[in-house]
């Protein structure tokens, strides 16, 4: 994916298996399930406000805000969806998404926007529940932050920002590798330096 | 290369009469020996030798994929085809040997399916009795919608009821009953795959009403073999081999230039699965067009043919074979 894209992502072009990101779109559907942070709060409002009234009957919205913030969850809900919540984290927010989802019937549209980390895990948490990939839309907004698996002892790392990385649990120097597993919704980190452990290794901030 | 090069000598171990219009064929190896092991939704070719004409029809098996000592298909008598249905309807005898093709299957079930939604009208119900047995050993939930024309016509109905219980649902035309597809694909859970057998008609209803529900199109499958149908004959070049064949008004393409010894692959031999797709060398005049194979591109550009179904009338036909 280019950068002159509409998605407003500022994801470069790298290997197969690093994600890239469309712009949400309403397609046919039975019922329309969004989930987005604060950064994707705009994506969710593009698309919805657009809907005729009595698609809303449809509509399920499930909201991650910054903590503090007020303004986009009022403007959430003043979009009039049959069900809005919103929670303190990705991961209550994901699990009530699970809950919703299992009710759910085939015709279920989903629709993620925000940081890469929710939409990762909103992608892992639709496909558990059984959704086709080709029903699930994901936009991409704000930080490149990325979540990281330590290979090594299983470490979920969030919002990693820099290149390499220090796993706060078994202290290894880890490479951040654009090879993405999206069972886990997590790029993998990798032993930068395990054949010279004393190696010296400058810590840049990289992913924005 | 294609799998009715290798056919497999079969002997008719029975032949049943299901209803005025169906029979039942019950095939078993000449020596006794295990057929090739298949799932749910596969067909064979069984090749007839009518009086000098030899013609090749693709069945759905209908038996149970874990029961290797024999196969079974059923057969609609269609007296306005080419003749292929009337062949098994008026000479196959029980004890008669014939030779059938290793089992393909292009219907198979999608095993990460959390539930299989079954579609039957008529005859189409074939590979679904096979799918159900493979469904109900591997445990995973299915239901099965059976419509057919009239209660007489309905091959199976009453057996497939008492066999599955709350899995099947029977509608006939003649009661007045048929399924509401809107309702029924409404309220299927999350992970559900449909499988569609049936007339023309029902099958683009099913991936309709689907489709316009929001159904991905990887979880909506459907199996329409069309018999060749019957036309003018007409010559073609075939252009490696150098020679000029002639194809008659009961016989396909594929059959004629089988019948001069020419290689061509082939497999469902009923216009689905893409294997004869041929290149044309040159084209003066109509293709007709009767596969679900090419796009409406491809036909209109007349560089493809599929030549177990599709036609040629005009001057010149030239194929890369």
């Amino acid at each position: 994916m280019g950068p002159a894209t509409m998605s407003e992502s500022l994801i470069e072009e790298s290997i197969l298996s690093r994600p890239t990101y469309g712009t949400l779109k309403i397609v046919p559907g039975l019922a329309h399930y969004f989930l987005a942070d604060a950064s994707g709060a705009e994506c969710v409002i593009r698309v919805v406000q657009e809907l005729p009234r009595d698609m809303l009957e449809k509509v399920h919205i499930l909201y991650v805000p910054t903590p503090g913030e007020a303004a986009l969850i009022t403007s959430l809900y003043a979009l009039g969806a049959k069900r809005f919540e919103h929670f303190p984290t990705i991961e209550e927010a994901v699990a009530k998404l699970g809950d919703w989802l299992s009710d759910a019937k085939m015709g279920s549209q989903l629709y993620l926007a925000g940081t890469e980390g929710l939409v990762g895990q909103g992608v892992a948490k639709g496909e558990a529940c059984g959704l086709d990939h080709t029903a699930v839309q994901c936009e991409h907004r704000g930080s490149l932050a990325r979540r990281v698996q330590c290979v090594h002892c299983k470490t979920m790392i969030e919002d990693v920002t820099t290149q390499p990385v220090k796993c706060p649990s078994c202290d290894l120097l880890l490479l951040v590798r654009d090879h993405y597993s999206r069972r886990l919704a997590a790029f993998q980190g990798v032993c930068i330096n395990a054949e010279d452990p004393s190696e010296e290794i400058e810590i840049k901030e990289v992913f924005k | 290369m294609s799998a009715s090069d290798h056919l497999i000598p079969v002997v008719v171990s029975n032949v049943v009469e299901v209803n005025p219009i169906i029979k039942r064929f019950e095939f078993k190896h000449v020596n006794g020996d295990e057929l090739p092991a298949f799932s749910g939704g596969a067909h064979i070719v069984v090749e007839m030798l009518d009086d000098g004409t030899k013609r090749k029809n693709p069945y759905s098996l209908m038996s149970s994929p874990f029961e290797r000592d024999q196969y079974s298909i059923s057969v609609r008598r269609d007296d306005t085809g080419r003749g292929g249905s009337k062949f098994m309807h008026e000479q196959v005898q029980p004890g008669m040997q014939m030779k059938i093709s290793a089992p393909v299957n292009l219907f198979a079930l999608d095993l990460r399916a959390r539930k299989h939604l079954m579609i039957a009208g008529g005859i189409g119900i074939t590979p679904f009795i096979a799918q159900m047995a493979q469904a109900d050993k591997l445990g995973v939930p299915f239901e099965l919608h059976y419509a057919a024309r009239s209660v007489s016509q309905a091959a199976y109905m009453d057996s497939l009821a008492d066999r599955f219980g709350d899995h099947v649902s029977c509608y006939c035309d003649d009661q007045g009953e048929s399924v509401d597809l809107e309702m029924l694909l409404s309220n299927q859970p999350l992970g559900t795959h449909v499988y569609v057998c049936g007339p023309k008609g029902m099958i683009e209803r099913v991936v309709e009403t689907a489709t316009s529900l929001g159904w991905p199109a990887a979880h909506v499958h459907f199996e329409h073999f069309l018999a060749p149908p019957v036309g003018e004959p007409f010559d073609v070049h075939l252009a490696k081999a150098g020679i000029d064949i002639t194809v008659g008004a009961e016989q396909s393409l594929l059959e004629a230039v089988e019948a001069s010894g020419t290689p061509i692959n082939c497999m469902c031999r009923g216009g689905a699965c893409g294997q004869c797709e041929t290149v044309v060398v040159a084209c003066e005049g109509e293709i007709m067009h009767n596969d679900h194979w090419l796009d409406e591109e491809q036909r209109a550009a007349k560089q493809r043919i599929m030549p177990c179904v599709s036609r040629f009338r005009g001057k010149r036909l030239e194929l890369d074979l």
